[in-house]
């Protein structure tokens, strides 16, 4: 049996043509005389070489939002590169302001982050979002007090796909003097964003969600905005970031991005195209929803396929629990992930489900399903018709049999 | 390879042991709520046969919503009731099916004794029903479970209440 991931939001297979442009970097014994794998601080031709591998990178990741290569940092991921937008303004800041700004489906590693600010003295708000996971650029301006230093929005939501109005909300911040962060580890490589059309003071982004490998991340800083750093040491990345550069992996980033920067539109279609018809397929089951932004007409009469990724589906199912649909769905070889409160180790349901106005059981039986770049017609069709059946066997052995 | 569950967690979450209702039950458990995920409805049917000093469970069903280890263990614990004595079926406990359930990851592990709670429900309202003695720990029991569901219920008025209206629990 063939497996199906259908879990690219999750993380991404590394691309063929990304590993082979790594290798080099490695510098693999015996393999040969392989002078790839120096150090960037270095001062010899090992050094050198490797210095100037990153540096191409560099110009390569800042050419895709339109950023001027020093104005990117590497980081490891995107979790420390939000860890850093957040704690380094804060701190950096801290004489002009305490309260910074966040919407209520961050990723976690954004939420943490602003609670431990909070336990140093900071405050901060939480903005809304409407039933679809959609902010509304106003209730960002309202929350805007003189003391804001920071606002930071997801750019598209990991679970919901949800795709915010950035423009709007860069907008507002450049114009009240505010630094504006979006976390774009869901959209980077996928939307073209252009930070300087778009008034983006910080951007986070990932490689192994564009299938390259794990292990780097950037953060894009507009030039003169300054940060208190989180690692001290050797002083890489202009003292920003102090560590031996990962150049395997950073190399392997940027090939990754060329990758998606020449196939980005095409697959973007392909991707809707199979999306939208596992979508109009699977709400074909009993009381079944779709979370997040309706690609096709629904019930209310709204419709955005606008703004939501390509690559995303969210399902509700009505008396199911979304862990057992997961190890169901893994039996029969398929990969999905769930916001269910029995899958995560916190043991509570999807904050960002819940934000949009699902009750916890409604969150408990949610169902993600992200595709990418080696997902067939074929496995959606599988997927379409494995999925009543589960659902069916779920509910009979539930005691809502009769709601099936 | 999926090694995430313990293989006979597994081995009963693929063929679960048991499954659905009795009609004109002796003993019902419900126990868990929408709001933590996992809903277990236990049945039993007990009887006193001719030879027997105490009354037995003949038979055993549930009905489980829930995580693969709620469904897993509410099967395994029908498994070790069926045809056990109402104090044999008492002297079930956390030991008896961790030991059956194997290595669960430690954040499940409360989810493993949801269904052990059902077994017990399902007994205590046979003892009830019957007006016979309820042995002292089970009525600590029950109360615990009583304690635990009005807490959940206060903390989400507005979902039970929606629950209540939906199944008329």
């Amino acid at each position: 049996m063939k497996n199906i991931y259908l879990d690219y939001a999750a993380t991404t297979p590394v691309d063929k043509r990304v590993a082979k442009a790594m290798e080099p970097y490695f510098g693999s014994l015996p393999a040969g005389r392989q002078e790839k794998f120096g150090n960037t601080m270095s001062l010899h031709s090992f050094g050198q070489e490797a210095k100037l591998a990153l540096e191409n990178s560099r110009a390569v990741l800042a050419d895709l939002i339109n950023a001027k290569p020093n104005e990117i940092i590497f980081t490891s991921s995107a979790t420390e590169s939000n860890n850093f937008a957040l704690k380094g303004i804060a701190l950096a800041n801290k004489n002009k302001g305490n309260h910074i700004i966040i919407s209520s489906i961050e990723h976690p590693c954004v939420v943490e982050s602003a609670k431990w600010l909070e336990k140093q003295g900071f405050k901060m708000t939480k903005i809304p979002v409407d039933k679809y996971g959609i902010i509304n650029p106003e209730d960002v301006k309202k929350a805007i007090t003189d003391k804001t230093i920071l606002v930071s929005i997801i750019h598209a939501s990991n679970e919901i796909g949800t795709i915010q109005d950035i423009e709007k909300i860069g907008k507002i911040c450049r114009e009240k003097g505010i630094y504006f962060h979006t976390d774009a580890s869901q959209s980077f490589g996928k939307i073209l964003i252009d930070v300087k059309k778009i008034n983006i003071d910080l951007l986070t982004a990932s490689s192994h969600k564009i299938y390259g490998p794990k292990g780097a991340g950037l953060l894009y800083v507009r030039e003169g905005i300054k940060l208190v750093p989180l690692l001290h040491g050797g002083g890489q990345e202009n003292g920003l970031r102090s560590s031996t550069i990962n150049l395997p992996a950073i190399v392997g980033f940027a090939k990754a991005v060329e990758i998606c920067k020449k196939e980005m539109k095409k697959e973007n279609k392909r991707l809707t195209a199979l999306r939208n018809k596992l979508i109009k397929e699977v709400l074909k089951i009993k009381n079944s929803h779709l979370n997040g932004p309706p690609p096709h007409k629904a019930s209310d009469g709204q419709s955005h396929p606008e703004k939501r990724l390509a690559n995303n589906a969210n399902f509700s199912f009505d008396f199911i629990e979304g862990e057992s649909l997961v190890m169901q769905l893994d039996m029969e070889g398929i990969a999905c992930s769930t916001g269910s409160a029995c899958s995560s180790f916190k043991l509570e349901p999807s904050h960002v489900l819940l934000a949009t106005g699902l009750r916890p059981e409604q969150a408990h039986g949610s169902l993600r399903v992200s595709l990418g770049r080696q997902t067939t017609e074929k496995d959606i069709k599988k997927l379409i018709k494995v999925l009543p059946k589960i659902i069916k066997k779920i509910r009979a052995i539930s005691p809502f049999k009769k709601y099936e | 390879m999926n090694e995430l569950f313990p293989k006979n967690i597994m081995e009963h979450f693929k063929r679960p042991r048991n499954i659905g209702e009795i009609k004109n039950p002796d003993g019902v458990g419900k126990v868990g709520n929408f709001v933590c995920g996992d809903i277990i409805w236990l049945y039993v049917k007990i009887k006193k046969g001719k030879n027997d000093k105490e009354p037995k469970i003949t038979d055993v069903k549930f009905q489980t919503l829930g995580c693969t280890v709620a469904i897993a263990v509410s099967s395994i614990v029908t498994t070790l009731a069926k045809g056990k004595t109402i104090s044999e079926v008492l002297k079930i406990n956390k030991d008896s099916i961790l030991k059956m359930s194997g290595n669960v990851p430690k954040n499940k592990i409360h989810c493993s004794f949801l269904a052990d709670d059902a077994l017990h429900e399902a007994i205590y309202d046979y003892l009830q029903k019957n007006k016979m003695i309820i042995p002292q720990e089970l009525q600590e029991r029950h109360e615990r479970i009583e304690r635990e569901l009005e807490n959940t219920e206060e903390k989400h008025e507005e979902y039970v209440n929606l629950e209540k209206k939906v199944f008329g629990k």
